[in-house]
C-alpha cells in the first residue's frame, strides 16, 4: 500500500493539454490550482513541466481474476498495474472463480482493493448465477452490499436469452444500475477463433461474424428503450456496431458504449502469424472497422475507453492457437495507445480524452469522487502523462503480473510520469509507490 | 527452402523445382533397390497429432527412400495425451536433434507454431482446415504427368472448400503454376470471403463438368449435414456428387482425382472411383516420391 504523506505541489502541468498551472493536493482534495501557487511548509514539490494533468482514469472493464486464478493476476497486482497507467478507479470483472455472483464474493473483491490502496476497485457483480445465464443472480444483494455494485455483466459469456436479458434490464433500475452486455451471438460463433473475413478464410480458423456482435447489439437496444432502462455495450468491434449505436441513440435510447485500445489500433492481419498474442474476444477486426471505431469514440457514439484488461499465463498464449486463451492486458498501455490513435490522429483533444477515459466511465459506473474536473475543492485523483516520451512496449517490464501484450515491440509516443489517488501518489517519477 | 508450412509461400520457381525433383527420384522406386544414401544420418521425426496412416506412411517412405532414420511420435500412448504442450513436445524433439519434423495437427497453424519453437525444419502434413502443402505438390505432380502441363489447365475442385486444407493449398499453387482454379459447392460450404480468392466459383458442377481437364473431389463427411450444411446425404450427392452420367460428361481427356480417403456413393460413385480415369492410386504413388523430392531440399541433400 503506498504511503499516505502529506501535501503535494505540482509544478507547471499542464491541465486537459492547456496553459501551464500549478496544482496543490492536500488531504486528498484539490486545495488550489492556478499560476504560480506558493508551497505550503512540509509540502513535495512535483516538477511537471510538460506533462499533461488529466483526471485519473476511470476503467469500466478490468479482469482482475481474483479469486481464482492469483498466477494470473491478483486484486493487488492489478490495481498496481492500474495505477502504472494512470487509473484511479477500476471495474473488476464477475468472471473470476468462484463467480462474483454473489454479495461475499464482491465484498471480498472490494475489500481486497481497499487492502492494496493502489486505486478503488469496483467488483461488477454477474448478471446470472454462475455466468451460465440461466437465471438472475442476487443483484440487489450485490448492490445493497459494501461494495455498492452498480455494474452488472456476464462478460465473457453473452446474456443471449432474449427473456432473461429484459428482465435483467428492468430489475436493475430499482438502484440506477446498469447492465454491460458482452454481445455475442452463441449459435453464430461457436468454436469462432477470429474475425469472419478474408484473413480467416486464408487461415483456415472458424469466423466469429461481424454480425454476431451487431444482432445482439440490435436487440439490446431495442429492449432497453422498451423497458426504459440503461444499457452499456461492452467491447464495440465492428463498424456495424457503431451504426447501430448511432441509430439507436438518435432514437432515444439510453445506451452507453465502449471500445478498447486494441481495437482502436490492432487489425485482424496481425493473425497471419498464427501468434495467440492477437487472440482476443470480440477478435480484431479489419482497417475499416477500426477507422468507424475511431469516428465513433471522436464524435460520442462510443462514450469510452475501456480496457478490457485480460491477463493470461504464459502457457495460455505458448500454444497452437486454437487451444490458446482469449485476452490481451491493456492498463499500462491505454493510455498511449488513445494517444496515439485519436489524439495525434487529431480526433479527439486532451480534454477529450479526459471526457472518454475519466468522466464518461465515472458516470456510467456511477463511480461517486472520480472522473471530475480538476478544480479546487474536487477530490485530488490526476494522472501526470508525458505525450513525448515514447516507449519501446515490453510485457516483462510491467506491473501486471501477466505479459500478454499486443504491443510488444511496438513503440507508443507516451507514457504516465505520475497517480495519485485522493492526494497519495501511487506512481511517482514513472514508478510505482 | 527451410520449412514447408504453405503453398502460398513457394515461387513458380520454387514449386517447379519441387516437381521437377520429385520426377527424377521416382525412378528410385522403380529400382529393384528403392533407396538413395541422400539422408544418411539425419533425423526425420513425423509429428502425428490425428491418426492418418496414409500420410504418415508416406512420408516415412519417403525418408527412408533417403536414407533417413525416422521417428514416429505419434500423439496417442505418448507424452502428448498427458497433457504435455506442443512447445514442450517441440523443445524435446529438438534436444533429440531432429533435422526435420513433419507435423500433422487438427488445430491450423500447428506447424508455424511448431517452426518458431525448433531449428530444424518444419513439414506442414496438414494443419486442421488451413493447409495441406505436399497432397497439393503430389496432386500437381500427378496433373502434369498425366495431362503434360498446369500452365493453362482448368481445374474444378468440388465438395467441402470450406473446411478443406487440401483445397486452399491447390487455389494457391495452382493459381501460381498457371493453372484455372474453379471451385464448385453450395454456397453454405464455401468460406465467405471465397470471391476474393485467385479462382471462379460455381454453385453448378454440370455447367462446370464439361470445361474441366481436372476433376478433383473432395470427401464431405456426413457429419456436415448435422450442422445444416446441406439438407441430406441425398441432395448432396444428386447435386455435388461424381457418378457415371456425369463422368460421360467430362471431356475425353479429363481426369478424376481425390486426396482420399473417399467416401463412396457420397461425392463420388464406385463406377467413377474405380474407373482409370481416376488418379487415386497413381496420386498415392506420387506422393511418396514428392515427398522425398520436399526432404530432399529442405534438408539440402547431397
Amino acid at each position: 500500500m503506498p504511503d499516505t504523506n502529506g501535501p503535494h505541489l505540482i509544478r507547471g502541468a499542464r491541465p486537459l493539454g492547456g496553459d501551464p498551472v500549478d496544482i496543490l493536493m492536500a488531504d486528498g482534495l484539490i486545495t488550489a490550482i492556478g499560476p504560480d501557487l506558493e508551497a505550503p511548509e512540509g509540502a513535495e514539490t512535483v516538477d511537471a513541466t510538460g506533462l499533461v494533468a488529466l483526471p485519473g482514469l476511470v476503467d469500466l472493464h478490468t479482469h482482475l481474476r481474483e479469486p481464482g486464478r492469483e498466477d494470473a493476476e491478483t486484486v493487488a497486482s492489478g490495481s498496481r498495474s492500474a495505477a502504472a497507467g494512470g487509473y484511479t478507479a477500476v471495474h473488476a470483472m464477475a468472471n473470476t472463480d468462484p463467480v462474483a455472483d454473489t454479495a461475499g464474493v464482491v465484498e471480498q473483491v472490494w475489500r481486497l482493493g481497499r487492502e492494496a490502496g493502489y486505486c478503488d476497485v469496483r467488483p461488477v457483480g454477474a448478471v446470472t448465477v454462475g455466468l451460465a445465464g440461466e437465471r438472475l443472480a442476487e443483484i440487489g444483494a450485490m448492490a445493497e452490499s459494501a461494495a455498492r455494485v452498480r455494474v452488472f455483466s456476464d462478460d465473457g459469456i453473452c446474456v443471449s436469452d432474449a427473456l432473461l436479458m429484459r428482465r435483467a434490464l428492468e430489475y436493475v433500475k430499482a438502484f440506477d444500475g446498469v447492465v454491460a452486455q458482452h454481445a455475442q451471438e452463441p449459435r453464430l460463433t461457436q468454436g469462432a477463433q477470429m474475425n469472419e473475413g478474408r484473413v480467416s478464410d486464408r487461415l483456415g480458423l472458424p469466423g466469429w461474424p461481424a454480425v454476431a456482435e451487431e444482432a445482439i447489439i440490435a436487440r439490446d437496444c431495442l429492449l432497453a428503450q422498451h423497458v426504459g432502462s440503461r444499457l452499456h455495450v461492452c467491447h464495440v468491434s465492428t463498424k456495424g456496431s457503431v451504426d447501430i449505436i448511432r441509430w439507436a441513440k438518435a432514437r432515444g435510447c439510453d445506451v452507453t458504449a465502449e471500445v478498447t485500445p486494441h481495437h482502436l489500433l490492432l487489425t485482424d492481419e496481425l493473425v497471419e502469424s498464427y501468434d495467440p498474442i492477437y487472440k482476443v474476444n470480440p477478435p480484431l477486426r479489419t482497417a475499416e472497422d477500426v477507422e468507424a471505431l475511431r469516428e465513433g469514440l471522436a464524435d460520442g457514439t462510443i462514450d469510452i475507453v475501456a480496457t478490457d484488461h485480460a491477463p493470461h499465463p504464459r502457457e495460455a498464449k505458448e500454444t497452437e492457437w486454437s487451444t490458446a486463451a482469449m485476452g490481451m492486458v491493456g492498463l499500462e498501455t491505454a493510455l498511449a495507445v488513445v494517444q496515439r490513435t485519436m489524439v495525434d490522429t487529431g480526433l479527439l483533444t486532451w480534454a477529450g480524452v479526459a471526457d472518454r477515459m475519466s468522466a464518461a466511465p465515472a458516470r456510467i459506473g456511477r463511480v461517486g469522487g472520480h472522473g471530475r474536473e480538476l478544480a479546487e475543492g474536487e477530490p485530488a485523483n490526476v494522472v501526470l502523462y508525458d505525450p513525448a516520451d515514447p516507449v519501446a512496449v515490453d510485457g516483462a517490464a510491467m506491473a501486471t503480473k501477466s505479459s500478454n501484450t499486443p504491443f510488444r515491440g511496438m513503440t507508443l509516443p507516451g507514457r504516465v510520469r505520475a497517480t495519485f489517488l485522493r492526494g497519495t501518489p501511487t506512481v511517482l517519477e514513472g514508478k510505482i509507490k | 527452402m527451410r520449412h514447408l508450412l504453405s503453398t502460398g509461400d513457394l515461387s513458380r520457381d520454387e514449386a517447379t523445382l519441387v516437381l521437377d525433383t520429385a520426377a527424377e527420384l521416382a525412378q528410385v522406386g522403380d529400382r529393384s533397390v528403392k533407396k538413395l544414401p541422400t539422408l544418411r544420418g539425419r533425423t526425420v521425426v513425423n509429428l502425428f497429432y490425428e491418426d492418418s496412416t496414409r500420410t504418415r506412411t508416406s512420408f516415412e517412405l519417403a525418408a527412408k527412400r533417403l536414407s533417413a532414420d525416422v521417428i514416429n511420435f505419434s500423439a496417442k500412448g505418448s507424452s502428448v495425451s498427458k497433457g504435455e504442450s506442443l512447445k514442450d513436445t517441440a523443445l524435446t524433439l529438438q534436444a533429440m536433434g531432429a533435422d526435420a519434423v513433419v507435423i500433422r495437427h487438427s488445430a491450423s497453424g500447428a506447424a508455424h507454431r511448431l517452426a518458431t519453437w525448433v531449428d530444424g525444419s518444419v513439414l506442414n502434413a496438414g494443419d486442421g482446415t488451413h493447409e495441406h502443402p505436399t497432397q497439393a505438390l503430389l496432386d500437381a505432380y500427378t496433373m502434369r504427368e498425366r495431362l503434360g502441363r498446369l500452365d493453362g489447365l482448368r481445374v474444378a475442385v468440388v465438395g467441402d472448400i470450406l473446411h478443406s486444407r487440401v483445397a486452399r493449398s491447390n487455389v494457391l499453387l495452382l493459381t501460381t503454376l498457371g493453372a484455372h482454379v474453379t471451385l464448385v459447392a453450395p454456397p453454405t460450404l464455401l468460406p465467405v470471403s471465397v470471391d476474393t480468392w485467385t479462382c471462379e466459383v460455381s454453385y453448378d458442377l454440370d455447367d462446370v463438368l464439361p470445361k474441366s481437364d481436372v476433376v478433383m473431389m473432395l470427401r464431405v463427411q456426413a457429419e456436415r449435414m448435422r450442422d445444416s450444411f446441406f439438407p441430406s446425404v441425398r441432395e448432396y450427392s444428386r447435386n455435388y456428387g461424381l457418378d457415371g452420367a456425369r463422368l460421360a460428361r467430362m471431356p475425353e481427356h479429363a481426369i478424376v482425382m481425390h486426396p482420399g480417403p473417399m467416401v463412396r456413393g457420397m461425392e463420388i460413385a464406385a463406377e467413377v472411383a474405380d474407373s482409370p480415369r481416376c488418379t487415386v492410386t497413381a496420386q498415392v504413388a506420387n506422393g511418396v516420391s514428392l515427398r522425398m523430392a520436399v526432404l530432399y531440399l529442405l534438408l539440402g541433400g547431397s
